[in-house]
């Protein structure tokens, strides 16, 4: 899709000529990320997120498969062959750094994405597929990550793994089998290592499948902008070429500067140093944690510590955990307000920040051990939280008035818009 | 649908949570965590520096060849290095010769397999074998030094304090917590995560090593270079690995400047940017 005033991809050299009637392949690179895309000219540098994700996505994927090279899937080398990497391969220490701290980076920019979409409800209509998808996207990103940590072999590797698949352990009935069957043996293993790194290996070009797709679907309606007003003419528009091209380019570099300096200067910062002591089984660590992006979610699993009924607590936290993400998937039917932007709906703004220090709590919870206060303060944050997409937000939609929105998105920028006075007095 | 079945799943698990934590809050009312020991004696690792330390920081060559010299003499009695390898101290200065005779005279030999006799030997070490097992029969097990400076909270100093942090059960202690005394056969050392450890202090009196650069020997100073020469086999990498970062950083911040200036020219005939 496009709006009528795109610019045209018109090959002037004969063999692009050629090239766009045989595979018009630089058409489409034109269309998607060329001049051929018209973007609200509003775009502030939370939209820059996007485009860093794909960036680290394509990052773990030639980092990773260059690491693959060098590591061995067995238990019984595991680690070692992670600390050949780290010694006597090439730049291997750098490749490693780099992905250890790539999935950090990852999840960094994917959850300021998430927090952008919230804020400006990007997952209304007409948007709800790219949303959709988008979580899709994070579901997998958790599998491929929790995975990935696994191969190591170190203690927090296996006993993270031990923890997470026991989870399947709770489904009731099945349960127990189930969680057998995934792992090929009683505790993760041989079997367990080798599957998880093929899957490791598989997932990243399933998530660039689902971002494809993700892509797709954005450039049907196109670019949502932070006044969440529909693009109305073209002077609301810049083609994503040169404009955004130029402004991702900055934002990337700035990223980049981030994510090298904790590569180069702090790249273990964001690990545990259980992970270099190698996989005991006959060794339980004093607190097991999972790597810092799961943590809110961790913090949630583990807020359940009394049987709810008839329900068991365990299988109420794996519950819980799992919806705390699949509800994610109802926003656009949970959120009914007419008004995208946060920027004009004051009340939802509010519980908007709340969410944001409540999930940020929950991290914080989710990597303490668990004791008292920190589960009690986790117990009262996860309510909070199930509370305010379930009951808050629709709640909301309906009893707030938003702030009157600008006319057109060239009104919001540059204070008044020509077309709209056109439009308004057709007969001046 | 969603707008119907929604509220009652955000109460359903509100309600379930408020029940986890009524009962919670129940408990620990009720029944307070008592104190433990390990919670009030345990210290965390005194404040030390390395030369390594730091975004400019580099190995200091000469304290990782003391190190290495009291990693040989007392600690390889009992602790395996088996990540690092004879080769890599030329990092350290050693002459590819002098590599070669410290791999020769190591005490612990390479074990040996003759497939064909079935003969089981050993061998003296190579520049390029790894340094050998070390099997130790007594009492605990002594874990492999390669990665600990790294496999523990603040590793080098955790090193460091543990090493120069053995000393009597304080009498406040035993007072508290009277079935908290140390057992027989271990010993008292606040900066162990349970306080008793297997390993009887190894580093006891000034002089245990002879330094050949004239450095006073001291257990502060021999307890400081181990810690050192840990850090470098745990991160062999680390003085390239910093290297690098600049010079990727000094590009990208020169990069960085160049994507604002073209981004700043590229917007400036829009208005509103």
């Amino acid at each position: 899709m496009s709006f009528p005033w795109a610019n045209h991809y018109k090959p002037s050299h004969p063999f692009m000529q050629w090239l766009d009637e045989k595979l018009p392949l630089p058409r489409f690179v034109y269309n998607a990320v060329g001049a051929g895309y018209p973007v609200p000219r509003n775009l502030n540098y939370f939209w820059n997120f996007g485009i860093l994700a794909g960036v680290c996505l394509m990052l773990q994927i030639v980092t990773g498969v260059i690491l693959a090279m060098h590591y061995a899937a067995n238990t019984g080398v595991a680690f070692d062959s992670t600390e050949h990497i780290m010694r006597d391969v090439n730049w291997g220490w750098m490749l490693r750094y780099a992905h250890a701290n790539g999935a950090s980076a990852f999840f960094v920019v994917v959850y300021v994405h998430i927090f952008r979409g919230f804020f400006f409800s990007s997952y209304k209509a007409p948007r709800e597929m790219i949303w959709l998808l988008g979580v899709v996207i994070f579901l997998l990103m958790m599998a491929t990550a929790f995975m990935g940590y696994v191969l190591p072999w170190g203690q927090m590797s296996f006993w993270g793994a031990k923890v997470i698949t026991g989870l399947f352990g709770a489904i009731p009935l099945v349960g127990e089998p189930l969680q057998q069957w995934l792992l090929g043996g009683f505790s993760p293993d041989q079997a367990a290592l080798n599957r998880f790194f093929s899957l490791h290996f598989l997932l990243p070009f399933v998530i660039l499948g689902v971002v494809i797709l993700h892509v797709w679907a954005l450039h049907i309606p196109g670019s949502s902008n932070p006044t969440g007003v529909e693009v109305k003419s073209e002077s609301d528009t810049v083609p994503f070429h040169p404009y955004y091209t130029a402004k991702d380019g900055f934002g990337l570099g700035v990223f980049l500067l981030l994510y090298c300096a904790v590569l180069f200067f702090a790249p273990n910062a964001l690990g545990h140093p259980d992970n270099y002591i190698p996989a005991n089984p006959m060794s339980t660590p004093a607190h097991i944690v999972p790597e810092w992006y799961f943590w809110p979610f961790y913090a949630i699993l583990r807020a359940f510590t009394s049987d709810f009924f008839f329900i068991p607590a365990k299988l109420m936290g794996v519950l819980a955990m799992f919806s705390a993400i699949l509800v994610w998937f109802f926003l656009p039917w949970l959120d009914t307000s007419p008004v995208r932007s946060g920027l004009y709906r004051p009340l939802f703004r509010k519980f908007f920040y709340v969410l944001l220090v409540d999930v940020l709590i929950l991290g914080y919870c989710g990597g303490a051990p668990a004791a008292e206060p920190y589960v009690m303060i986790s117990q009262i944050a996860a309510t909070y939280y199930f509370l305010h997409f379930l009951v808050i937000l629709p709640l909301v939609s309906s009893i707030e008035k938003p702030e009157p929105l600008p006319y057109s998105i060239t009104e919001a920028v540059l204070g008044k818009d020509d077309g709209a006075v056109l439009s308004a007095n057709p007969a001046a | 649908m969603v707008r119907l079945f929604g509220p009652f799943v955000g109460l359903f698990f509100a309600v379930a949570l408020l029940w986890s934590f009524g009962n919670g809050a129940y408990v620990a009312i009720t029944e307070p965590a008592a104190p433990t020991a390990e919670h009030e004696f345990h210290k965390h690792p005194k404040e030390v520096h390395f030369a390594s330390d730091g975004a400019f920081g580099r190995f200091d060559k000469e304290q990782l060849q003391r190190g290495f010299l009291v990693y040989k003499e007392v600690c390889s009695a009992c602790h395996s290095l088996k990540h690092v390898a004879f080769r890599d101290l030329q990092q350290l200065g050693y002459s590819e010769a002098e590599v070669k005779a410290i791999a020769k005279q190591w005490g612990t030999k390479q074990p040996t397999f003759d497939p064909k006799t079935g003969d089981r030997g050993e061998r003296d070490n190579l520049p390029a074998d790894h340094f050998p097992m070390v099997y130790y029969a007594g009492q605990g097990s002594p874990p492999d030094l390669s990665l600990i400076t790294k496999a523990r909270h603040e590793g080098p100093a955790y090193v460091y304090s543990l090493l120069t942090g053995y000393q009597d059960q304080p009498a406040e202690l035993l007072k508290k917590f009277p079935d908290a005394k140390t057992p027989e056969g271990l010993h008292y050392n606040p900066y162990f995560a349970n306080l008793n450890l297997a390993m009887p202090a190894p580093l006891t009196g000034d002089g245990q090593v002879t330094y050949s650069d004239g450095t006073p020997a001291t257990v502060d100073q021999m307890s400081k270079d181990v810690a050192a020469f840990l850090i470098w086999t745990a991160e062999p990498k680390l003085d390239k690995r910093k290297q690098t970062g600049w010079a990727v950083l000094g590009f990208l911040l020169a990069a960085t400047v160049l994507a604002y200036l073209s981004k700043k020219q590229v917007w400036s005939n829009v208005g509103g940017h």
